[in-house]
């Protein structure tokens, strides 16, 4: 009793001392966030003025007299951004698709049967997607160019310059990544699931379809969006394995801009937040699916 | 059916027969395997393990070979191209951009390492509380995550140019005094550093945050009793338990830094200090020049040092699954 009763001022002026801290914690953590928004906040104000009203002596930083969307509109329609655009999706909707798919059937092959090569082939997948894809860009632009694909889908014969190939190399490299994903998850079901299902004679294919995919939904859920994005934010194999500018997605279309926007910082910045604004929005709506995928690859690995 | 699996063990192996009956051989899960069965898992493994060999572990070897030849690119090889290690001694010894490109990419690794990285860990621990707001933080610092270092690139072209928000502020973007951000070859790699770092920190931090709301709550109350102040608990006792984090971020960390292509590609085409082993590449191979022996030399560089990283990480997972079967 009596060390209850010496205690209690103490505790009072604890908490006293931590509602302090806790306010200069929030002061440090706004100006760090705010810091942190800065160059983004600075391309939203810039993307808004007019070129004449950033050219005075005050330069960029300067209030604002006049706001517009023109420089917005220069940019989506001189820059070819729908077309672009439409060149992402056409891309990443069956990259991630297939990806997951191919992944999920990995994963489950790899998380259900203790067959002997699973680990070493799980080493293999993971290794490709760690490896930095520079390495073998010389070899696969030759493969690229020398591989023939049906005039059907190529409008050269070759995998090259195609949305083909270059979707193909998206789901290549990304499986490893979703295939080292989906077999944690795997692991975490019931093991009997499977057992049991097998010993009903089930199928494979059939336990694969009904009992493993639906339970795997919310891993799946999280990597599409995940994948999406990644996808999406690709520039490196666009821009060496798509060589149209007419044909490459957004990202990659970037590069191109440089030359034309070079003198205009406002419309550079338009163009470039025309870019990031599909991904930021994906990550607003969909937070917790994004950040799930993000700690799924990390949890066990 | 449950007879044959309970005795699955002692029956005598043999090869499968077919159908739908229970094949006892070596584990329990062989033994109820018809033969579509085995078909089906043949296919899901085999096709997508024949494109990965063919498309990145392929391509890796023929990288490896090329390296030893002054291919263009345009005729046949013959043995006539076969250099041996000629590329690799023009690298190591003659090439002026070999070693600075190899000091800017260990300098993108230690910058990550001892500056973003430790940011990162320390948002995270700021955040890991019961707080108001917090999720509108941790928002705020993982938006430049969501964006491609394409764009990250293009957004801090904003802050750097003369004309950039940086200059403006110093006072410096009139005609004389104006500092070069990207231009000046002894600045710019710094300046593209703290882009990559804008975005490095919100990566650091989600997984690390993550990380720390997995910990049993029960060791912090622990080392509370034991009168440990919050310093001492998160770094004898939280830090340690995240050792697999750690190892994740640790690994990240040297690959982004080994891969980092994007925003100096952007810039300036990675020249002009700004050379990294990646930029290198295809500089030499995929430019007018097609040096593709040369360029595959410098790939395999890469590769030599990527496999260190890939190595420790693989063989941490397979002793984390290895004990997962136990």
């Amino acid at each position: 009793m009596t060390a209850v009763a010496t205690t209690t001022p103490v505790a009072v002026r604890r908490t006293k001392r931590i509602r302090w801290q806790r306010v200069v914690l929030h002061l440090f953590l706004i100006s760090l966030a705010i810091v942190w928004l800065f160059p983004l906040l600075w391309v939203v104000y810039t993307a808004f003025r007019p070129y004449s009203d950033t050219a005075g002596p005050d330069g960029y930083v300067s209030i604002a007299k006049t706001l517009t969307l023109d420089n917005f509109t220069s940019a989506w329609n001189g820059a070819q951004l729908p077309q672009k655009f439409l060149n992402t999706l056409i891309v990443a909707v069956p990259a991630v698709i297939v990806t997951l798919f191919v992944s999920s059937m990995l994963g489950f092959v790899f998380s259900r049967f203790s067959f002997k090569l699973n680990i070493l082939l799980l080493m293999l997948f993971t290794a490709g997607n760690l490896l930095p894809p520079q390495v073998i860009i010389v070899p696969l632009t030759k493969l690229y160019l020398f591989l023939p694909l049906p005039k059907l889908i190529s409008d050269n014969g070759v995998w090259y310059d195609q949305y083909f190939g270059l979707i193909a190399i998206n789901i290549i490299f990304q499986t490893g990544f979703c295939t080292f994903v989906l077999s944690n998850y795997m692991k975490t079901l019931s093991k009997e699931l499977v057992e049991a299902a097998l010993v009903d004679g089930a199928s494979v294919w059939t336990i694969y379809r009904k009992v493993i995919l639906p339970l795997c939904r919310p891993a799946l859920a999280a990597l599409a969006v995940l994948e999406f994005t990644f996808i999406y934010n690709d520039f490196f194999w666009a821009l060496f394995l798509m060589k149209s500018g007419s044909k490459r997605p957004v990202t990659s279309g970037l590069n191109d801009l440089q030359g034309a926007f070079f003198t205009d910082n406002n419309q550079l910045a338009a163009a470039a937040l025309l870019v990031a604004i599909p991904t930021i929005v994906v990550y607003l709506v969909l937070s917790k699916q994004f950040v799930r995928g993000l700690t799924l690859g990390s949890a066990k690995g | 059916m449950s007879g044959p699996i309970a005795s699955g063990a002692s029956a005598p192996s043999g090869p499968p027969t077919g159908g739908a009956v229970v094949q006892p051989r070596r584990g329990r899960k062989y033994s109820l395997l018809t033969r579509r069965d085995k078909t089906t898992l043949a296919l899901m493994v085999g096709i997508p393990t024949f494109l990965c060999l063919f498309f990145i572990w392929f391509p890796t070897i023929v990288s490896v070979l090329l390296s030893f030849t002054n291919w263009r690119g345009i005729s046949a090889i013959t043995s006539e191209n076969f250099v041996g290690i000629k590329n690799y001694v023009t690298l190591f010894t003659t090439y002026p951009f070999f070693w600075p490109a190899v000091a800017h990419n260990l300098l993108w690794l230690l910058f990550l390492s001892f500056i973003a990285t430790p940011i990162g860990i320390f948002v995270a621990v700021l955040l890991d509380r019961e707080m108001r707001g917090t999720r509108i933080y941790q928002s705020a610092f993982f938006i430049p995550v969501v964006l491609s270092l394409a764009v990250v690139g293009f957004i801090w072209q904003l802050m750097y140019t003369s004309q950039g928000f940086i200059n403006s502020v110093l006072g410096t973007n009139g005609r004389d005094n104006t500092i070069d951000w990207l231009g000046n070859p002894s600045l710019n790699i710094w300046a593209v550093l703290v882009a990559a770092s804008w975005r490095h920190v919100g990566y650091v931090m989600v997984l690390y945050l993550a990380g720390l709301k997995s910990v049993d709550p029960t060791l912090r109350e622990a080392a509370a009793i034991d009168g440990a102040n919050q310093r001492q608990t998160f770094i004898r006792v939280v830090f340690p338990v995240m050792r697999p984090i750690n190892i994740v971020i640790i690994v990240i960390t040297v690959i982004e830094s080994l891969r980092a292509f994007d925003i100096a590609y952007i810039i300036n085409r990675g020249k002009n200090g700004l050379e990294l082993l990646s930029i290198l590449i295809v500089n030499n191979s995929l430019s007018e020049a097609s040096l593709i022996g040369f360029g595959t030399a410098i790939a395999v560089v890469l590769l030599v040092i990527s496999l260190v990283p890939i190595t420790i990480f693989l063989v941490r997972t397979s002793r984390s699954s290895a004990a997962d079967q136990i």
